[in-house]
């Protein structure tokens, strides 16, 4: 962790540093407090001072090998030791281990009396004496300040703390003293005047009743270091910050793409989709279907087989669900086989800081290639229009140099220009779809339209999607004397096409009906004329074969004749033919 | 539990024996104050009733956890209960006897 950052790092000196294994703070610090020094951390009630110092020793005692003291003076070890537990901190288990002691300096004012000098030599032996015994490399004082309370004689006490800080830097201990933040001053009793390495505040604001935790390291003698008030988070693991500096603009991009989604959308962005990692603006006014895109989106991209992480800040996971059951998109499966992940909360239980330090966490460990923010105009209840887009250009930042696919959707107002971010991030966004409905002839209809897309060709057209229940369905507009046709316009005008268009098949139907009866009146003929000549035919072949068997007829009487006479001129009885002869 | 110095203990071994404990870090000269101081009250109010004992921390560092010892010198009274502890070198010889409850406030 350490080695990466210290090459970029702007803060890295060569003073000694003992790391605290705080996640963002030893990169503000440069590599971590002080080694052998006593750093101071200041804060008011609450601001987190304590764990702090316990972070600070159990990361010593567990990842560098530094036995650690713990000297509380307001909490008992029980009690420090349950407190942190919720924190996921087992101080028992280290306890046991010798890298890690916790004593507890307890001063009931009431059973004291002071009479005459002294001094807290008893309190160094016993510092000492704790010190050796593990061989601590790590001191915190929890608070310190409470001697203040216990005793009166103020001036002692500042003589002796101040040998105090001396002792424990001779000792070679790097020591975290927690104090109260004073009124005017940094801590109550000024114990900053005595520690001049380091000092860490920590504050809990609160404003508009959304708190929030800041760090700002206000000296760190012989180390340049981040200046500015850095946000900072205890959850249930501990204590993180986050440092504001940017990543750069120097992301990785690539070429690949990827769909949105709906086919006939990628088909408007140059028919390939997005590029994987670009970061996709859905803006449009209330009903307009933001949501069931971002639906389209990371069904799509766990389809593919991709982990999607969908940032709710509105519905609930199990609403979102059903309602997107209802356009026919089932996103429990991809719930249950652990591609999707819900993340809901309401941007006002969080402050902007926190939102972005969680959300950054949960990417970091779900990993995702999509995520949905849904929608981001609700950060507008967390902050001013700047921070939230200090915000959110830090979060897009961090999705684009982990080629993470965004879509966020935004909520455009009734009276605002649709044109118009209400966060005004339009600048950050790669790809702008508009979504907006068209009210005419006493309905409301939805309408597309790619308003920019950067590195693509896109459509220049409007479109009209429907919310069908299998999904969301581009239909072409028809573009008439009056404007675009929507809805119901469109479905009259898409009715008139269609009876023309049956006119005109019932025409050319009628046509051929008509040529086929010609056709067949034709045969008819034909086959009337047909029949009439084969009946001629008939006639003539009749008569030739009468003709011809009577040339047959003439021909054999003739020759029966010709035999007739012969024989008769040789025989005496052919009276007839002599006849006939004679004649 | 020995101390540097000798410890004065009571012959008579009553009730009411008062156990007092000094807890001191070598032989400074508040410590050495406090402990002249503490014998001269001893002797005038506690005579052959008390026990003092005297706990050098830089022998016995470990003591200084048991009886939650911060500031030296400081002189614990642990019997009679309840506990009470006057740290300083007892030179306000009043406030030592309303430390030690010898004399109402």
């Amino acid at each position: 962790m350490v080695s990466q950052w210290e090459r970029t790092n702007p803060f890295v000196s060569v003073l000694p540093k003992a790391p605290t294994g705080i996640s963002g703070l030893d990169k503000i610090t440069g590599g971590g407090l002080p080694k052998g020094r006593p750093t101071i951390v200041c804060g008011g009630a609450g601001s987190g001072k304590t764990l702090l110092g316990v972070e600070f020793l159990v990361h010593g005692a567990a990842e560098y090998d530094e036995p650690g003291l713990f000297l509380a003076f307001e909490e008992t070890p029980g009690e420090l030791t349950m407190n942190v537990a919720s924190l996921g901190f087992d101080l028992e288990r280290l306890i046991a281990d010798k890298k890690l002691l916790i004593d507890h300096i307890y001063i009931d004012r009431s059973e004291i009396e002071e009479t005459g000098e002294y001094d807290l030599e008893g309190l160094f032996i016993r510092l000492g004496y704790l010190i050796d015994s593990i061989g601590a490399k790590r001191v915190v004082l929890d608070t310190v300040e409470a001697l203040f309370g216990a005793l009166s004689d103020t001036y002692i006490l500042r003589s002796e703390l101040r040998r105090l800080f001396n002792w424990l830097k001779q000792k070679g201990v790097t020591a975290v003293i927690t104090a109260e933040r004073g009124d005017g001053t940094l801590t109550r009793h000024g114990l900053e005047e005595y520690v001049s390495d380091c000092v860490i505040l920590l504050d809990h604001r609160v404003t508009e009743q959304v708190s929030t935790r800041r760090l700002r390291i206000v000296k760190y003698r012989g180390t340049a270091h981040g200046t500015n008030e850095y946000p900072f988070l205890i959850d249930r693991d501990g204590f993180s910050v986050l440092p504001i500096t940017s990543v750069g603009l120097d992301h990785q991009v690539t070429e690949e793409r990827v769909s949105i989604g709906v086919p006939q959308l990628d088909d408007l962005m140059g028919g390939r989709g997005l590029y994987r990692g670009s970061t996709v603006l859905v803006s449009g006014t209330a009903g307009s279907g933001k949501s069931s895109l971002a639906a389209h989106f990371v069904h799509a991209a766990c389809q593919r087989g991709e982990r999607s992480l969908y940032l709710a800040s509105e519905e609930s996971r199990h609403q979102i669900i059903r309602n997107m059951r209802s356009i026919g998109i089932d996103l429990q499966p991809w719930v249950e086989a652990g591609l999707l992940h819900f993340h809901n909360a309401r941007p006002t239980a969080s402050s902007l800081e926190l939102y972005l330090t969680i959300t950054n966490r949960i990417i970091n460990e779900f990993q995702p290639q999509a995520v949905v923010i849904d929608p981001i105009t609700n950060f507008n209840l967390m902050g001013n229009p700047n921070e939230v887009k200090a915000m959110l250009m830090r979060l897009i930042d961090n999705l684009k140099s982990c080629q993470i696919t965004t879509m966020m959707t935004s909520l455009t107002g009734g009276g605002d220009a649709l044109e118009q971010t209400e966060v005004g991030i339009s600048s950050l966004i790669d790809t702008w779809i508009l979504l907006r409905d068209m009210e005419a002839n006493g309905e409301r209809n939805r309408l597309m339209y790619l308003l920019k897309s950067r590195g693509m060709p896109h459509s220049n057209q409007l479109r009209e999607f429907l919310l069908t229940s299998n999904g969301i369905r581009l239909v072409d507009v028809y573009v008439g004397a009056g404007g675009v046709l929507t809805g119901s316009a469109r479905a009259a005008q898409e009715a008139q096409e269609r009876a023309a268009a049956l006119a005109q098949a019932q025409e050319v139907e009628r046509l051929r009906l008509n040529l086929e009866r010609k056709r067949r009146a034709l045969e008819a003929q034909i086959a009337a004329l047909r029949a009439n000549f084969d009946a001629e035919a008939e006639e003539l072949y009749r008569i030739i074969d009468q003709q011809a068997a009577r040339e047959q007829q003439i021909m054999t009487d003739r020759a029966d004749m010709a035999r007739h006479r012969t024989v008769y001129s040789t025989e005496p009885d052919g009276g007839e033919s002599g006849r006939r002869n004679g004649i | 539990m020995t101390g540097v110095w000798q410890s004065n203990f009571s012959t008579d071994m009553t009730d009411d024996v008062w156990e007092l404990r000094l807890y001191v870090a070598g032989q400074t000269p508040k410590s050495l104050t406090a402990f002249a101081n503490l014998q001269r009250f001893c002797d005038e109010y506690l005579a052959g009733k008390y026990r003092l004992e005297v706990i050098d921390l830089l022998e016995h560092p470990h003591l200084a956890q048991r009886d939650q010892i911060v500031a030296i010198p400081t002189l614990v009274r642990k019997l009679p209960e309840p506990m009470r502890k006057i740290i300083g070198d007892l030179s306000n010889k009043e406030r030592v006897l309303i430390g030690l409850e010898l004399r109402s406030r």
